[in-house]
């Protein structure tokens, strides 16, 4: 019955993601300047925003753990799951936005790549995330736990540092969207349209994905424990 | 000779005294962490020079960031060294069980820290200037608080890193990959800062790249502060 039920969410998220691609590339009509390039917009923006939901969950899980190491370690395992699947898949989202970005702005800007407020705050969350990573590969157990909630915290405190350097320094990403402005916000209601279905897509496949991430990593803390038992116990 | 230990407990700036004048004393002996730094910036500094021969104009572009990076690229193996000395005859576990309050002990190393990246600057500075035949057409006096400033950023950064990235496998390879994409904002506001001094330009005429960065380094030493107890105790 919960197999049956989990496939048949697995298929409603696929079949909204072909909705979405629907919406995106054959719905929504061709935009005035930029032509069929600007239908990137409908992936780019819905996966960047999920990827900053993504780095918040793990931010958020970490606090959560450090709060809960030595009161409730039980759940502090649980918060501990879900910062590193949020950070995993933070990363995969965030990884798109950064391949998406240089496709379209290669033939609207004329360049692949410019060091710009948005830019470069997302590249620098990028190469953060993948620190923290790192760092979780290269140390053990649960002081591996510690350190990588630590990092987390630290990095997360850069983002709104190098977002604001960067808005003082210069910029050439287009304006925010929505809320960035009188003129802000999409105008065509088809184009809206899409660009809503696709930020739904996306954040149900997302959230699939980490909660198919963080039961992986809860069912692998758990073989890690009985390991240790059996290991304590000289079996 | 061991001195006779005192039951008094002792006040908070005696424990920084204490600890730092440890460290200097130590690095008087052995000179490895001054040493190793200041042949390694130079290096660097010569092998830029080679790899973009530049000319007057182009190196008070460039030479903010050549400064910077050859900083940063020679502090890392003495920040690696810094906690690696306490490693061995279990030095670190003896301060682990001691009664003080930790963040004497960060904070003394800091500022040890801070003294070395300081000296070999200072030795620095005036082959620096001779290599890229610089001569401030800014404000130099300011580079007397925007070089302390992010020496603090990186140093405080690095000596909190570092002593997370001990208890790694790999570590003197992980203190780089995670500090450095913490390190990028202040690495920005540094560079930029010095090279509005160098070329004298007048693009920052209210000092802001300066007052991110001392935000920077007040926002992270206090994070760092309050974390670093967690990151002593991790296990």
């Amino acid at each position: 019955m919960k197999r049956l039920l989990l496939l048949l969410a697995f298929a409603g998220v696929v079949a909204l993601m072909a909705w979405g691609f629907n919406q995106a590339i054959f719905v929504a009509p061709t935009e005035a300047t930029m032509g069929d390039v600007q239908r990137i917009f409908y992936y780019h923006v819905p996966n960047a925003m999920l990827s900053f939901l993504f780095f918040a969950i793990s931010f958020v899980a970490s606090i959560l753990f450090l709060a809960w190491k030595n009161s409730a370690p039980e759940r502090a395992q649980a918060a501990d799951a879900w910062a590193l699947a949020s950070a995993e898949v933070g990363v995969v989202f965030c990884s798109v936005v950064l391949i998406t970005g240089p496709l379209w702005a290669r033939p609207v800007w004329g360049i692949w790549w410019t060091w710009d407020a948005r830019l470069t705050t997302t590249l620098i969350l990028w190469l953060i995330y993948v620190s923290y990573l790192l760092l979780r590969r290269f140390a053990e157990g649960a002081q591996m736990q510690t350190l990588a909630a630590v990092l987390s915290i630290f990095g997360a405190l850069d983002v709104p540092i190098v977002y604001m350097a960067n808005r003082w320094w210069r910029t050439q990403h287009p304006a925010p969207v929505f809320g960035g402005g009188p003129d802000s916000g999409i105008k065509d209601p088809t184009m809206l349209a899409a660009f809503g279905w696709n930020v739904l897509a996306w954040a149900a496949w997302g959230l699939m994905l980490l909660a198919f991430r963080v039961h992986v990593e809860r069912r692998q803390q758990r073989i890690r424990h009985h390991q240790t038992v059996a290991a304590l116990a000289g079996k | 000779m061991m001195q006779p230990v005192s039951a008094q407990p002792r006040g908070w700036f005696e424990l920084v005294r204490t600890h730092l004048l440890k460290d200097l004393r130590i690095e008087w002996r052995s000179r490895e962490a001054i040493q190793s730094m200041l042949f390694f910036a130079l290096l660097v500094v010569v092998l830029f020079s080679m790899a973009f021969d530049p000319t007057a104009a182009a190196s008070r572009e460039i030479a903010g960031g050549v400064l910077c990076v050859a900083t940063l690229f020679a502090s890392v193996s003495a920040l690696n060294q810094a906690w690696t000395r306490e490693i061995r005859h279990e030095v670190l576990d003896a301060l682990r069980l001691t009664p003080a309050d930790r963040s004497a002990i960060f904070v003394a190393k800091v500022l040890a820290n801070f003294f070395f990246v300081t000296v070999v600057q200072i030795l620095l500075g005036p082959v620096f200037f001779i290599f890229y035949n610089l001569r401030p057409l800014g404000n130099g006096w300011l580079l007397l608080a925007v070089i302390p400033l992010g020496t603090w950023a990186l140093v405080a950064n690095g000596t909190f890193f570092a002593a997370l990235s001990i208890r790694s496998r790999n570590r003197e390879l992980l203190l780089p990959l995670i500090l450095f994409p913490i390190f990028l904002p202040a690495l920005l506001a540094m560079v930029l800062a010095v090279k509005t001094v160098l070329t004298g330009d007048g693009s920052d005429p209210h000092l802001l790249w300066l007052k991110m960065l001392a935000g920077y380094d007040i926002i992270f030493m206090t994070v760092s502060l309050l974390l670093f107890d967690t990151v002593l105790q991790a296990e």
